[in-house]
């Protein structure tokens, strides 16, 4: 199992669920996760990424412990992915 | 008078204000999307109570919601304005980082839309609002590169395509502005592209060898056409205020010349009258030294020509006359087509002011709101 960790950014995708768990199979990179996300929370996926692949420049993603800054990072069972609204504004 | 609703975007949302004229009372409604970057709220003139929007957010990047109920409540666009997910001339893939203007197409074409956005793309839509495609013919044309120069080649905020304009007579007939790269127009539907920038100054560039002007790299801020006399165009640009007969020549002539010289002729909005095509306004800011953008000396003040430009009378009866450094966007002006004419204006201090007689004398609607980046008038309110 995959647990994510969703931002009070995409409150109005989400509906304010803040945690989801999917399963790891068929899951490999973050990419794969991003689907599954669009999947059940319709339009979130271009709030978190932009037209050419690319993680949106205002939001961050760690995998564990660890900010990762492409899709292409890989996932595995057991991990912990959460999605965060960068520190910015004004 | 009628009722008057005007929509105001901001940096932190949308507001709107609905009242009578004159010193009736008003009802300021809002917040809308608290927190977002709203650059434009449009209401369509083709559909009551049909409402377009421009939503950015810092993180979750921009979008379009779409009204059917005035306002009361939004959906947003299924497919918002992106750019094609392949390499551009140069090389490089383009992210759309906010949508900047909103334009309702030709009235015998209920469901188009067009989009302007940073960085510079024309968008369109064929289903009021809902799904978004490029239009191909200017965001990849060949020369598209040249006209608009890169990315950072712009406004501090990015570079904007703007000003979006359809023209009443001819469907088929588009202009637009680039704040980096100039005006460029098309006579079929998008298709194909030529600059319009002849006679326009580039004070920005130093001067050709051989003498000539740049076709295009240009800043237009501001371009506007007299909805009923058509071949009638201005605009206000980074170097000066302009205006064009297409019937006569397809040159700029440089009114911003007969405006006061210890004002200049630098702003970023104008308006034209809704009947008077020798009737405009524009909104004079401070372009010497650093560009700081304020009324010069810190005193507001709209001018009016009601000659095509021959001559400006000043307009700051109600405006705070000293220590007010205004800054007013774009699309911070608005007129009605009402008789005579209410005009709106926002600044960045997050004021709406309103004339109800055509400049004469000027009001506070509201006060407090966040920095504003558009002002509009629903039509027919």
């Amino acid at each position: 199992m995959i647990r994510v960790v969703l931002p009070t950014q995409v409150d109005s995708y989400t509906r304010g669920e803040r945690e989801q768990e999917f399963a790891a199979g068929g899951l490999c990179t973050l990419a794969d996760l991003m689907w599954q996300l669009e999947q059940r929370f319709p339009g979130i996926r271009f709030r978190l990424v932009d037209e050419q692949g690319a993680i949106r420049r205002h939001i961050a993603m760690f995998v564990g412990e660890c900010m990762v800054h492409t899709l292409d990072a890989v996932i595995s069972d057991n991990d912990r992915v959460q999605i965060v609204g960068a520190l910015s504004g004004g | 008078m009628g009722t008057q609703t005007v929509l105001v975007g901001t940096r932190k949302g949308a507001w709107v204000l609905e009242g009578k004229g004159g010193r009736g009372t008003r009802e300021l409604k809002g917040p809308m999307h608290l927190g977002s970057v709203v650059s434009h709220y449009v209401a369509d003139p083709r559909k009551p109570s049909y409402q377009l929007m421009s939503v950015g957010s810092g993180h979750l990047g921009p979008s379009i919601f779409i009204s059917c109920d005035a306002g009361v409540s939004w959906s947003e666009a299924p497919k918002p304005p992106a750019f094609a997910p392949v390499a551009t001339e140069t090389g490089e893939g383009r992210t759309v980082d906010h949508v900047f203007w909103l334009t309702p197409g030709h009235d015998s074409a209920p469901d188009v839309w067009y989009a302007g956005t940073s960085p510079q793309g024309l968008f369109r839509s064929d289903d009021a609002g809902n799904t978004w495609q490029e239009v191909t013919g200017l965001n990849h044309h060949a020369d598209f590169y040249q006209w608009r120069g890169g990315d950072k080649d712009g406004t501090p905020d990015g570079p904007k395509l703007h000003s979006i304009i359809v023209d009443p007579s001819n469907y088929k007939h588009l202009i637009v502005g680039m704040s980096g790269g100039g005006i460029f127009e098309s006579f079929d539907e998008g298709g194909t592209w030529k600059p319009l920038n002849k006679g326009v100054a580039m004070d920005f560039y130093p001067p050709k060898d051989d003498g000539s002007e740049y076709e295009y790299g240009h800043d237009p801020h501001c371009i506007v056409m007299h909805p009923l006399y058509n071949n009638r165009l201005y605009h206000q640009n980074h170097c000066g205020l302009y205006r064009m007969d297409r019937d006569v020549s397809d040159v700029w002539q440089r009114i911003g010349d007969n405006m006061p010289k210890d004002v200049g002729d630098i702003g970023f909005p104008i308006l034209v009258h809704p009947t008077d095509p020798d009737c405009i306004w524009v909104f004079p800011m401070d372009g010497s030294g650093l560009w700081p953008r304020t009324s010069p000396d810190g005193k507001p003040a709209v001018y009016c020509s009601r000659d095509g430009g021959a001559s400006f009378a000043r307009q700051h009866n109600g405006f705070p006359t000293s220590q007010a450094w205004w800054t007013v966007k774009r699309q911070c002006m608005a007129v009605d087509g009402s008789s005579p004419a209410s005009l709106f204006l926002g600044n960045t201090q997050g004021q709406v002011w309103a004339s109800y007689d055509e400049g004469n004398n000027w009001q506070c609607l509201a006060s407090d709101l966040p920095h504003i980046y558009s002002i509009e008038v629903v039509p027919g309110s």
